[in-house]
């Protein structure tokens, strides 16, 4: 009796949830709308079922329970009976396979005046690639993948000299065109998936895979990676911004072609010094920090991270936050170096600058803080040197005060959470394991005992890549 | 194997001398299939453990020091691995199938016992190299139970190193263990069946247990050979499954492998498993089902040809777990169809569970709740898997919070629903005495309800797009802050449904000294095992004579009968009055 | 009596007949075991060369020069496999000198058919660009291993029956060894062929 009535609550209550639920599909942004019919059929066909079965089992444990004086029925089978639920089985069946073969032969079809462009996975995150005026994506080797040129593109292929290399989580494409993207990665499998626009597919090192879509809405979406692909995995994120047609040209041009960026002139160290008197006097002479100043140690830095954070500070993703005291100090700094150009030399001056450990001023647990490091590891490198294929800035030698700072900064979302910060998101994530400020300090205690770099003899060169042109707001 | 079955006393029991040989070195199934069991739910309790670390992450996040996301895809994994193959896989075939096999075909024993006896230990060892992964430099292995390359052996993944080495020789040692056994189970069906015991009579149970055994036997090979290929492209640097890689900015030293390879070798292990696990939970619970609503499994061949038939489809759907992993797009058509097709036989299993209950004379004992609760359950749980077996439905789905509702629902909370109301039905012919009545409610009614709580409410963070495998959701878009209280609410009822699992371990324990005298067959069954002249049955299992079979497994109310069941044991000159017509209606 | 018409028999219809014995009672149960047993490694052989027929096609193959020796210890093994077959037939007539004198020889030439394979692996060792991660010498060295390993299993229970039978028991007493092992060398044989068969065309 119980149970029967206990069953009949559990149905009620399971087609009320499906119906007052708030979690259901987000809108649709894409043209899929068949996958959604889909489901819809699926579900009003397995309801019935499951309406059907269950209320069928709860009336038969009420009708037919336990009494002493009756007796249960005999019947081995019944073949008509049988018979009948496997043929209505079939055709339930048949009508939600049916439909789902046609839309499956729609995905699988990519139309003719699809336009391709290329998403290029990596622990943990994306870059994309559009084909120049020739229409036509460059051949690339992950053998030729190194620092400066990331994508792996083939330099002697001309027709990837006109490709736009787009070194960025965000991508944009133009609404109501419909899309095919060619899926390619670097390391792991990983999986390019948009909620909204109900498909995905996973990027397999080795081969390209594709699917395509048109999306319908404009607006920004997020773009998840949904094949587990390390312990960053879920902070690899992204987004899409569906434009029209006229804003998305003008998103495109804003990057420079592959032979662009190859064509840039190096830097120029010596004018760089010039513009470094300026950062100087809070920074040290030798860039060697200044803590009265709240100036961090920047010799010795990663150019790349050096470059990617001048341009922040530029754009107003850094140093706009209103509790982030000594990053709007550096805001109008930064504004004074005028151009790209004028950025990178002075990257390659600091690269001259002696680069001697930073003093320690952080105490706290060594062993302890060297449990924590384990997962900083993971993107920082296990000597805090830093790895540039994960925009992970190096730690080892540099300003200790600072790191915690920062720390505390990403944990707090001072850092890390505008729209235009792309990596800054992941910090973020990964500070918030860090419950308390005696973590940070063992943290940071056990980072000064790594040894710096030797980086002798080593070239270490700017990134040229396929940083922004000019700064173009995302949203 | 060979060497060791040839090596086998054949139809010799040596009766145990000394406590050692009898309970530690036994070579009787019986004590075989309770260290099995004992082994399986100790390492179970871990992977139950691990369930709540990776909850507590999800549904509070950042709340706990110990749980970082690399130590949360350990917990995942361990989580999956453990509950998959080494409770699972080992409880059903390990233990229900070495306990009631022999049984209830009427055997003395298994045909090889010492070979037996070994697959036990070398089942061990497989646990113990499993467990020492949490003790070695970088821990266990993070990459997801499915271990995909390139990332199970790249070290942006947790225990890329040792972690997966252990975890992989486990599996290889797991698999031996399991073939030993299995061979044992196979040939012991084959050969040892008592007088009269016709393929055509053994119970559903034993049917589902046999088929399943098969299953594991072709298809463990698929992981044994994608497990060895890929411990050496992680020891050796072979490039089986690894293509060439930038590695964290570095260049590897792999090229032209292919991840795909892999999936498709384990999946095609990978799918017959989730019906190794299924069929002898359909199996047992058909026959729990009969014997507590007094009337005959309802379409018995039928049950038959639907285990045979979903058993051989099983290895011909296997890539509808890769709709969206890169493969030939055009596979899934055909592998669509196959999916959808076998949703037919395992429908008619429903229907006819059902079908037993219609006009029986139910006993709401707690072997019956928690079958009729396999019942609800499995109904959603199969019903979700017609979502993401079509192909067009699985895109928006696949990876999301539905896949994860979906399988622990059909293949995590049916099967230990159907293993606890078997533990409930067996306990008596185990151990002689019944388990705590009172105390089986209260944990039936946790876990049924509690499950339910769990994991149908996870199917509509699938459909909002929430993807699995995350540490934590960050900001998005489209995630509204209500899913986190859903989480949290998920949670909460997972450590309740857990907590109270600890009850049932206590009633096994409790009534093993307090616990009613059970008889030889309380239930009133008809199957053999609750015929033994003794309870528990001693060894060898018969007495003098053995058994000799008469009828079919089900003859429960017979028109005419002095009693509501007939043993199969009882010949047919003792009961003249059994209707003999074929049944058309 | 068929699969099929097994499957189609309707259980519950009472019989007065008296119970039949189970029709492989008399079968020796290690025979049933060994039939299962080779099932479940023809799984393994037949995925391991699924594996390698699909990796072949990838871009970086490059087929291995096929090596003479590989004829030689294919001659060896099958008059490993004949060898065997004259010995179960002399265990089946009770002629225990016969026998020995097979078994010893089956043995003896397994074991040339072994080492003729390390000398293969040797060959490609030390065949100048060839290294170990090489796909398809690795694959040849694994498909050749896992066979090999096979074979040193069968040669586990072949000592077994040798030790026995100089021991001094009768040839009867060891008469289903010798059958079994015939039957897993025979069917180790038609493995082999099949992967030479293999190698060779690829």
């Amino acid at each position: 009796m119980t149970l029967s009535i206990v069953l009949v609550l559990m149905i009620a209550g399971s087609i009320l949830f499906h119906f007052l639920s708030p979690w259901y599909f987000t809108p649709i942004a894409s043209n899929w709308g068949a996958i959604d019919a889909t489901i819809e059929l699926t579900f009003w066909i397995t309801g019935f079922v499951f309406t059907a079965v269950n209320l069928f089992l709860a009336y038969a444990v009420f009708k037919y329970r336990y009494q002493a004086n009756r007796r249960a029925a005999y019947e081995p089978e019944n073949k008509k009976l049988e018979l009948w639920l496997t043929g209505l089985t079939t055709i339930g069946v048949v009508a939600m396979l049916a439909p789902g073969l046609f839309v499956w032969s729609d995905f699988v079809n990519v139309p003719k005046e699809a336009h391709s462009f290329e998403v290029l996975g990596q622990q943990w995150h994306w870059g994309f690639r559009f084909p120049g005026k020739d229409g036509q994506l460059g051949t690339v080797d992950s053998r030729l993948i190194n620092l400066d040129n990331p994508f792996g593109m083939n330099p002697d292929d001309p027709a990837g000299q006109d490709d736009v290399l787009i070194n960025s989580n965000v991508v944009h494409l133009p609404v109501d065109k419909p899309v095919r993207a060619l899926l390619r990665s670097k390391d792991v499998i990983h999986n390019f998936a948009v909620p909204q626009f109900r498909v995905k597919m996973d990027l397999v090192p080795g081969i390209v895979t594709f699917l395509w879509f048109t999306p319908t809405k404009t607006g920004t979406y997020d773009i998840l990676c949904e094949e587990l692909c390390g312990i960053g995995h879920h902070v690899m994120r992204g987004k899409v911004v569906v434009d029209e047609a006229a804003d998305f040209q003008t998103w495109l041009d804003s990057y420079p072609t592959y032979a662009e960026v190859q064509a840039r002139p190096p830097p120029d160290p010596v004018a760089g010094a010039a513009a470094f008197v300026l950062c100087a006097t809070c920074h040290g002479a030798q860039g060697e920090g200044n803590i009265d100043q709240h100036g961090p140690k920047l010799s010795g830095q990663e150019p790349w991270y050096l470059k990617r954070q001048l341009e922040y500070f530029k754009q107003g993703v850094r140093g706009t936050h209103a509790e982030d005291a000594y990053g709007k100090l550096m805001a109008p700094m930064a504004a004074t170096l005028i151009n790209e150009q004028a950025i990178d030399n002075v990257i390659a001056y600091i690269q001259t600058l002696p680069d001697d450990p930073a003093p320690s001023t952080v105490h706290g647990n060594v062993d302890k803080g060297e449990k924590t490091y384990r997962l900083c590891a993971y993107c920082h490198g296990p000597k805090g040197h830093g790895r540039w294929a994960l925009n992970a800035p190096r730690q080892a030698g540099m300003s200790d005060w600072y790191l915690v700072t920062q720390l505390k900064n990403f944990k707090h979302e001072i850092r890390g959470s505008h729209s235009g910060d792309l990596y800054g998101g992941q910090m973020s994530a990964m500070a918030k394991t860090l419950s308390s400020d005696a973590i940070i300090n063992n943290l940071v205690a056990y980072i000064n005992t790594l040894p710096p770099p030797d980086r002798a003899g080593q070239i270490v060169s700017v990134m040229p890549g396929a940083q922004k042109r000019r700064a173009v707001a995302d949203e | 194997m060979v060497a060791v079955a040839i090596a086998d006393q054949e139809q010799v029991l040596h009766e145990p001398q000394s406590f050692i040989s009898r309970y530690i070195w036994s070579q009787d199934h019986k004590v075989i299939a309770i260290q099995y069991a004992i082994t399986a739910i100790a390492v179970g309790l871990v992977a139950l453990v691990l369930s709540w670390l990776i909850r507590l992450q999800i549904g509070f996040p950042n709340a706990f020091d110990f749980i970082d996301p690399a130590s949360y895809y350990q917990f995942v994994t361990m989580h999956g691995m453990i509950m998959v193959i080494y409770l699972l896989t080992a409880l059903l075939l390990g233990g229900f199938g070495n306990y009631l096999i022999p049984l209830m075909i009427g055997a003395r024993d298994m045909v090889f016992p010492y070979m037996n006896m070994l697959s036990y230990w070398v089942y061990l060892l497989a646990v113990l190299v499993l467990m020492a992964s949490f003790f070695v430099p970088g821990g266990p292995t993070g990459a997801g139970w499915t271990l995909y390359p390139p990332q199970a052996i790249l070290q942006g993944t947790p225990g890329a190193t040792w972690g997966i080495i252990l975890m992989l020789l486990s599996l290889v040692i797991f698999i031996v263990a399991f073939t030993m056994g299995g061979l044992n189970y196979v040939t012991t069906v084959l050969q040892a069946r008592t007088r009269g015991m016709t393929l055509m009579r053994m119970p559903l149970s034993v049917w589902g247990l046999f088929v399943a055994t098969i299953l594991g036997l072709l298809a463990f090979p698929a992981l044994l050979v994608s497990g060895v290929m890929m411990l050496l492209d992680q020891v050796i640097g072979t490039s089986f499954f690894m293509p060439a890689i930038v590695d964290m900015g570095e260049q590897s030293t792999y090229s032209g492998g292919s991840p795909i390879l892999f999936q498709h070798l384990f999946w095609f292990f990978g799918h017959p498993e989730v019906y190794i696990v299924a069929l002898p939970a359909f199996g047992i619970v058909s026959d729990i089902l009969s014997t507590h609503a007094r009337k005959n499994i309802f379409g018995y061949r039928m049950m038959i040809w639907a285990i045979v038939i979903i058993g051989g489809m099983s290895f011909i759907v296997w890539a509808h777990h890769m709709y969206v992993s890169g493969m030939n797009p055009y596979f899934g058509f055909f592998f669509a169809t196959t999916t959808l097709i076998i949703a037919v036989p395992t429908a008619i299993k429903v229907y006819n569970w059902v079908l037993t209950l219609w006009q029986g004379n139910i006993r709401l004992t707690v072997p019956m709740l928690f079958a009729i609760g396999f019942i609800f359950t499995f109904v959603n749980g199969g019903l979700t898997g017609l979502f993401l077996g079509n192909v067009t439905v699985d895109l928006p789905l696949s990876d999301t919070y539905f896949v994860v509702a979906h399988f622990h629902m059909v293949m995590g909370v049916s099967p230990i629903l159907v293993i606890f109301a078997a533990i409930y039905h067996w306990y008596p012919k185990i151990t002689g005495r019944m388990l705590d009545d009172t105390m089986g409610k209260i944990h039936f009614w946790t876990t049924f309800l509690g499950t339910y709580a769990i994991y149908f409410p996870m199917h509509y963070l699938g459909f909002l797009g929430v993807p699995r495998r995350y540490f934590a959701f960050g900001v998005t878009g489209f995630i509204p802050e209500s899913a986190q209280m859903l989480n949290a609410t998920i949670t909460i009822a997972a450590l309740f449904v857990g907590v109270f699992q600890f009850l049932f371990l206590f009633n096994l324990v409790w009534s093993l000294f307090k616990g009613k005298q059970a008889g030889s067959n309380p239930w009133e069954a008809t199957t053999l095992e609750w015929q033994t002249p003794q309870t528990p049955p001693a060894h060898g299992n018969w007495g003098p004579e053995l058994p000799e079979v008469h009828r079919w497994a089900y003859d429960y109310s017979v028109p005419g009968a002095p009693r509501d069941f007939i043993p199969q044991t009882v010949p047919f000159s003792e009961t003249p009055f059994q209707i003999d017509t074929e049944h058309e209606s | 009596m068929s699969i099929l018409s097994t499957l189609m028999t309707m259980p519950w219809i009472a019989s007065a007949e008296p119970p039949a014995e189970n029709p492989l009672a008399s079968t020796s149960p290690k025979k049933v075991a060994l039939v299962v047993f080779l099932g479940v490694v023809s799984s393994v052989f037949f995925l391991f060369i699924a594996a390698y027929l699909i990796r072949m096609n990838y871009g970086d193959w490059r087929p291995l020069r096929d090596s003479q020796i590989l004829w030689l210890n294919t001659l060896v093994l099958v008059a490993s496999s004949f060898a065997f077959q004259r010995a179960r037939n002399a265990a089946g007539k009770e002629q225990r000198q016969s026998t020995t004198r097979y078994l010893l020889l089956a043995g003896f030439l397994t074991l040339v058919f072994l080492s003729g394979q390390l000398w293969v692996w040797q060959q490609i060792n030390s065949d100048g660009n060839r290294i170990l991660t090489d796909p398809a010498s690795a694959f040849f060295y694994l498909l050749t291993g896992v066979h090999g390993l096979h074979l040193l299993g069968g040669l586990y229970v072949w000592l077994r029956t040798v030790i026995r039978i100089l021991s001094g028991y009768s040839a009867m007493t060891v008469r289903l060894s010798v059958e079994l092992c015939s039957v897993y060398w025979h069917y180790l044989l038609l493995v082999w062929l099949l992967l030479f068969g293999l190698l060779l065309a690829t």
